[in-house]
């Protein structure tokens, strides 16, 4: 079974966002760029799944500028076997993204898509769930626990007010929550192996997709900042000033 | 122009987020909203009850039992002819149907809208709420979920002068595919109120040091009536499950109260609760960019505080 793992280029979870003085966006020149961290985790749990037997290739795609390699490249010292670059300088939204993965599953035939459930740029968390509509394949989102046995996943989601298990019938689409694994770091062997394993580069128009963006950005501005109010000495001045002065409680 | 909204519901009353969406959708024209299920006539009734809501259709059939997102988006997709919008919170339910909803219309959906400003025009936070995006859609038909947080819930009941209740209309859609099957579901069991619904909130952070160490706040969150939350570093280190988490990757909240407990102020936390009305925190480190957002702060010891917080509620 064949496993695509869909991985994007992300300011580093680390970075604080800075928005361009001209509120055009998000500062991403000079920054520090990572793999979205909910990938990392799909990457994980799809490399699992190889090293427990269940599948037998994993494939990392990412899509973007040509920058994008060393995303992929990221995947592969995490175990994929090879990566494929959909190269373009088109700003891509989850819509064309679904579309351009959808003629990559095509071509490729993977059993399974493990997906982030949101990145962490555009918070939009809408790809995965895009994908499965496109190819008409069930989808397991906000994945806690995945297992694949017979033809069928079963998968445990987080939703409002606690969890909910599915079982659907491969081929499939699951989207990473947090609490699915921890992904493990690279070893440094690992990163010079996959120096070595093969990265394909193809165009949208390759794919028979065109990407352009639906939404247009008008402006990008800072969010209103809080006022930082006053320290109080013990737990009882709290609870009084909670109590006549904010009459919260 | 006309709006459909789906709501959550639990067979028998509409869920505060999905009266925030109502709200968001009264500012695009007309409301129509969907309740689909399985038994779920009472929940029909109460959303017919809804202020600015025109017409109530019911998709009433065991298909939509546990409102899995196949079914649901394609019984969308079949009802979206007639509307220019299609609404839902963005609630777990709604970020799972919603964008798959809008793959199906071949529509960039628009995900945790804030703010409306025209038709097509729409506010999101972007980068774990450190910007607020103005995004306009050319898509002639909008997909969106909305942020509950950002817009005041609809009344659960109409005015006086706000007329009589909807028309209730059952929609075909018995025959919608569903290829995946629920199996069991497993909610926390507390009487406490929803996360995203309540009016306090009191969270706990990596200071809280363990999972057993969470029954301190239990003490006080059941004396303020109030929902206990966590911030993505108590979850990653499994103190509580992942619904408990506040945050951009987890809930977005804002109670009149807001209580952070050995919580740092990751900024990641602060998106999920920075339009709290008032915030409260308290922790050791005195740097904690967490005091920088509070109304009030306390730099004390949470095992010293804690415990006082309690005699003290306890005493008033």
């Amino acid at each position: 079974m064949k496993i695509l793992v869909p991985v994007k280029r992300v300011v580093d979870y680390n970075v604080k966002a800075r928005v361009k003085s001209d509120g055009t966006g998000v500062e991403t020149a000079g920054v520090k760029m990572s793999m979205n961290p909910f990938d990392e985790i799909a990457v994980e749990e799809a490399v699992r799944l190889k090293e427990k037997g269940v599948a037998t290739e994993v494939v990392a795609v990412s899509m973007g500028i040509a920058a994008c390699a060393e995303t992929i490249r990221t995947a592969l010292a995490m175990g994929a076997d090879r990566g494929i670059l959909v190269e373009t300088d088109v700003e891509l939204q989850p819509l064309a993204v679904a579309k351009l993965l959808k003629a990559l599953v095509e071509r490729e035939q993977p059993l399974l898509v493990i997906a982030g459930k949101q990145a962490i740029d555009d918070d939009l968390g809408a790809t995965g769930q895009m994908l499965a509509a496109l190819l008409g394949w069930p989808q397991g989102t906000f994945a806690s626990k995945l297992e694949v046995e017979g033809g069928s996943a079963t998968v445990t989601r987080e939703v409002d007010g606690g969890m909910e298990t599915l079982a659907l019938p491969l081929p499939a689409v699951i989207t990473a929550d947090l609490r699915l694994n921890e992904p493990r770091y690279a070893s440094l062997p690992n990163i010079m192996r996959a120096r070595k394993k093969p990265i394909e580069t193809v165009k949208p128009a390759d794919l028979g997709v065109d990407p352009t963006p639906r939404l247009t950005v008008l402006k990008v501005v800072e969010p209103p900042r809080r006022q930082a109010g006053k320290k109080v000495g013990s737990v009882a001045e709290l609870v009084a000033k909670l109590k006549t002065e904010a009459k919260v409680i | 122009m006309t709006s459909l909204v789906l709501l959550d519901h639990d067979a028998c009353a509409i869920k505060q987020p999905s009266r925030s969406a109502v709200a968001a959708a009264r500012l695009l024209g007309e409301v129509h909203v969907l309740v689909a299920g399985h038994g779920v006539q009472a929940a029909a009734v109460a959303a017919a009850k809804l202020p600015g809501v025109a017409r109530v259709l019911v998709a009433d059939a065991p298909v939509f039992a546990h409102r899995l997102a196949e079914p649901l988006a394609a019984l969308l997709v079949s009802l979206a002819p007639a509307y220019s919008h299609l609404l839902a919170a963005a609630s777990a339910e709604g970020k799972n149907v919603m964008p798959r909803v809008a793959a199906l219309l071949d529509v960039q959906p628009i995900t945790e809208v804030a703010a409306v400003v025209g038709p097509d025009v729409f506010v999101r936070p972007i980068y774990a709420g450190n910007a607020l995006a103005t995004v306009r859609s050319a898509d002639s038909r909008q997909v969106l979920t909305v942020r509950a947080a950002s817009f005041d819930p609809v009344p659960t009941e109409r005015g006086p002068a706000e007329g009589g209740d909807a028309a209730i209309e059952a929609v075909a859609g018995t025959d919608m595919p569903s290829p995946g099957r629920f199996v069991s579901a497993e909610l926390s069991k507390s009487g406490r109120p929803e996360l995203t619904a309540a009016r306090r909130v009191i969270s706990g952070g990596r200071g809280m040091q363990s999972a057993d160490n969470f029954a301190l706040l239990d003490a006080i969150a059941d004396k303020l009536g109030a929902a206990v939350g966590a911030s993505r570093a108590a979850v990653d280190a499994g103190f509580v499950p992942n619904d408990f988490q506040v945050g951009q990757t987890g809930k977005i909240v804002a109670p009149e109260l807001y209580v952070a407990i050995g919580i740092s102020g990751a900024i990641q936390h602060l998106a999920g609760m920075k339009d709290s009305k008032v915030i409260v925190a308290i922790n050791k480190d005195e740097e904690a960019p967490i005091f920088q957002v509070a109304d009030y702060g306390l730099v004390a010891d949470l095992f010293t505080a804690l415990p006082e917080l309690a005699a003290e509620l306890e005493r008033s």
